[in-house]
């Protein structure tokens, strides 16, 4: 075990899967990632094409060509970054190719923040990208080694974002086992895609596709998105296995057994919340891990006993609510109809998630829960004497 | 003919971007990876199950072509395979001069080894010729229609050519669908070139300039013909190979063979902009040194 | 037929497209004009104008457009085009 840099364990994991081509364009705060793999590069302890593009649009699209020529590729974005990126995510999940990205997650501009939020990634949701929210360094350190092997799968062929909080994983240190390249090397094979551009096989990629097909096409990816559900499962097993760290398949309960409480959310607020909990009676904690492929059936069964669930997320969509606050509610409707749900949004733009703060929504829980009124759905931490 | 661009492709008949593609790839021969932005190549190209490639093709997106090549370069690098084929990315002129510009730069500057082939119809034909920063003045084109107080396009196209040349490019090159010989030529020469490699290629669209489909290499070799598309090389910074003109004919007898410049014969400021045509033509004559009764 | 995934297609396929339905000209030869100057090979859009030794210049109509830049081009004025009776 080391005490190093967040970001510095990403880039070690992204080391050991021995990309073909890394490419990337610098935003705080995914800088120091890209800058240690270039540093790999530079000191011959990773052979790799590293391409330092003119933006994230090329980053991702020279991902894309690189995959598309069946070379291992990665990149890695944030907040306006992945933004950029955005039409080629689409593309690239369209046209079936596993690129694998470290998401750092940042606020969306305007105002201009560097700070952490998850609005970026929320952004993405809809991108055809699985995506997997990490708890603390040694979780981003491991989601990546499994994210290629969730992506190159053969039954999924989707591409991945490991979606991480900015600064609080990546500028952070903390003691952290860094995988040897055996372990990486039996755990992860190389890829070898069934269909990629070559003279002896020239095949047409990024045909377009009519009204007769185009929704078929789609289709398919949704098919491959309910296999990847299956495959994250089997991967987090595989590496609990073959290192001995398991963070839950789609999802993990903590303390959840009797709880009547259950704070579900996702990323590095996770760890503000256990201290919290640890001191409070009956509430749990459901953690998120998959956000896409969404863990329907797995959140409704940790849920199945709860009398409240309190949804705690750093973004939400403006005239609505928060983004995984609507999901979760749209997966319970029909299922679970007598608990009660509350939505909270917490920490925009880098505002620290205090441990008052959790308190706070678990107070509200339970006067939810004995019957209280409480708005469905609220802003905590708001400095009132601003507005 | 090697064919490697196949029949049943769903260009318009008379397409010049159509026999550029055939042209192109009788030059490069099979072993090549072709990159193309949205556009009408890849529109016509690629409806799936369909495609008329014979040799490894991608489309991603409009603005990424070169990124995409670049991606491409260094996959086969990685891999080992650097020496399977050689990388050519196809653009129009929309995707290459306007929304591309920043990809294409970017490839440049990091001396990826792929050839940038721009065909610039001169205007975004494929949604229904809008102007780009390619369409000439005096064209009208749908976004810049001529009318009673408009005589169509205003501003001057960029110089393709002299932005890949400083970017430091070894060979750049202009080129016309007009002429197939020098064209292929030039493609060999591009690819073969170590390093990064431009190609500005003039190609008509006979339904967004409104010519008869038959008209279309004539049309595009009095562009050449008239002095108003030089035809040259330029290998380490210095221009080379220039196409001398034994009797540059006036830009009249380029302009008049289409309808997207019939208006400027209309009126007193239509002269007055086919003069200004004129002018150009006779500074690129001055340029490049096309003149040959001048000159000797 | 199956989708495959990304919409991957196999080389060439487009020629079961059969654009010759397109036309409205279409082109003839006077094969004693011809004095194999090629434009018309060189030049067709549609690969659509081939040669042997045996036949000289030939078209394939299963896929010309009739778009008659082979006439234009032709330098011994051997090809040309009339309306396709159809």
């Amino acid at each position: 075990m080391q005490v190093v840099e967040g970001s510095y364990a990403i880039a070690h994991a992204v080391k050991r899967c021995r990309p073909d081509v890394i490419s990337a364009y610098p935003i705080t705060p995914q800088t120091h990632i890209v800058e240690d793999l270039a540093q790999f590069v530079a000191d011959g302890e990773l052979e790799c094409e590293f391409v330092p593009v003119d933006s994230e649009h090329s980053a991702m699209s020279v991902a894309l060509g690189a995959s598309a020529v069946g070379a291992r590729a990665y990149s890695a974005s944030t907040s306006q970054g992945l933004a950029l990126m955005w039409e080629v995510l689409y593309n690239v999940s369209g046209m079936r190719l596993p690129v694998v990205m470290t998401a750092v997650n940042r606020a969306m501009s305007a105002p201009l923040s560097i700070w952490n939020d998850q609005q970026d990634t929320i952004g993405a949701r809809d991108s055809g990208w699985i995506q997997i929210y990490v708890e603390d360094i040694q979780e981003a350190h491991d989601a990546m080694i499994q994210g290629y092997k969730i992506a190159e799968s053969k039954d999924v062929m989707l591409p991945l974002m490991v979606c991480a909080d900015g600064f609080i994983l990546t500028h952070t240190y903390e003691p952290v086992v860094l995988a040897e390249q055996i372990e990486v090397d039996d755990f992860l094979p190389p890829y070898e895609p069934e269909y990629f551009l070559s003279v002896d096989n020239p095949l047409s990629f990024g045909c377009f596709a009519e009204p007769d097909k185009y929704m078929e096409f789609r289709y398919m990816q949704h098919e491959a998105m309910d296999r990847a559900r299956i495959k994250i499962k089997e991967v987090a097993d595989e590496f609990g296995k073959a290192f001995g760290r398991y963070y839950g398949g789609l999802i993990e309960g903590y303390n959840l057994d009797g709880a009547e409480i259950v704070l579900l959310t996702f990323g590095s607020i996770i760890g503000t919340i256990k201290e919290v909990v640890d001191r409070e009676k009956n509430v749990g904690i459901l953690k998120i891990r998959s956000y896409r492929p969404f863990p329907l059936v797995e959140i409704r069964d940790a849920l199945k006993d709860a009398k409240v669930v309190a949804v705690i997320e750093k973004d939400f969509s403006a005239g609505f609510e928060g983004a995984l606050f609507t999901d979760v509610k749209a997966a319970l409707y029909n299922h679970i109809n007598d608990l009660k749900m509350l939505g909270f949004v917490v920490g925009l733009g880098g505002r620290d998630v205090r441990a008052d703060d959790i308190l706070e929504i678990i107070k509200r829980s339970k006067s939810a829960m004995d019957g209280g009124i409480t708005d469905e759905w609220q802003f905590i931490g708001l400095r009132g004497e601003l507005l | 003919m090697k064919n490697l661009f196949a029949s049943g492709h769903r260009a318009c008949g008379g397409c010049g971007m159509a026999i550029a593609i055939k042209l192109i790839l009788e030059a490069t021969g099979e072993n090549v990876f072709v990159v193309s932005p949205t556009g009408c190549l890849e529109i016509v190209s690629s409806p799936y199950p369909e495609t008329s490639w014979r040799v490894p093709w991608i489309h991603s997106l409009f603005e990424n072509a070169a990124s995409v090549a670049s991606g491409i370069e260094a996959g086969l690098k990685a891999l080992g395979r650097k020496d399977e084929g050689k990388v050519l990315a196809i653009g129009g002129d929309g995707g290459t001069a306007d929304i591309g510009m920043g990809a294409l730069s970017g490839m440049f500057e990091r001396g990826h080894d792929v050839t940038y082939i721009c065909y610039d119809n001169e205007a975004y034909m494929n949604t229904g010729v809008q102007r780009s920063s390619m369409t000439p003045i005096g064209a009208s084109a749908t976004t810049t229609p001529a009318g009673k107080v408009s005589y169509g396009e205003i501003h001057p196209k960029k110089d393709l050519v002299s932005i890949a040349v400083a970017h430091g490019l070894g060979y750049v090159a202009s080129a016309s669908v007009g002429y197939a010989a020098d064209l292929m030529d030039k493609v060999k020469k591009a690819v073969d070139h170590d390093g990064p490699s431009f190609i500005h290629l003039h190609s008509s669209c006979c339904t967004g300039w409104r010519h008869p489909s038959s008209k279309t290499v004539e049309v595009m070799r009095l562009a050449v013909l008239t002095g108003l598309w030089p035809l040259y090389e330029v290998v380490d910074g210095e221009v080379v190979n220039v196409k001398r003109l034994a009797k540059r004919l006036p830009v009249e007898d380029y302009l008049k063979t289409q309808g997207r410049f019939s208006h400027l014969f209309k009126t007193d400021e239509g002269a007055e902009v086919i003069r200004q045509i004129q002018a150009m033509a006779d500074a690129n004559a001055e340029q490049y040194g096309l003149d040959l009764d001048i000159e000797e | 037929m199956k989708l495959r995934i990304g919409a991957i297609a196999d080389p060439g396929t487009s020629v079961v497209n059969l654009t010759g339905g397109w036309r409205t000209e279409i082109p003839r030869i006077t094969p004693e004009l011809c004095i194999r100057c090629f434009n018309c090979v060189i030049y067709c859009p549609e690969s659509a104008v081939k040669y042997s030794d045996k036949e000289g210049i030939y078209f394939d109509y299963d896929y010309c457009k009739g778009c008659g830049i082979c006439s234009n081009e032709c330098s011994g004025h051997a090809i040309y085009m009339e309306m396709e009776e159809k």
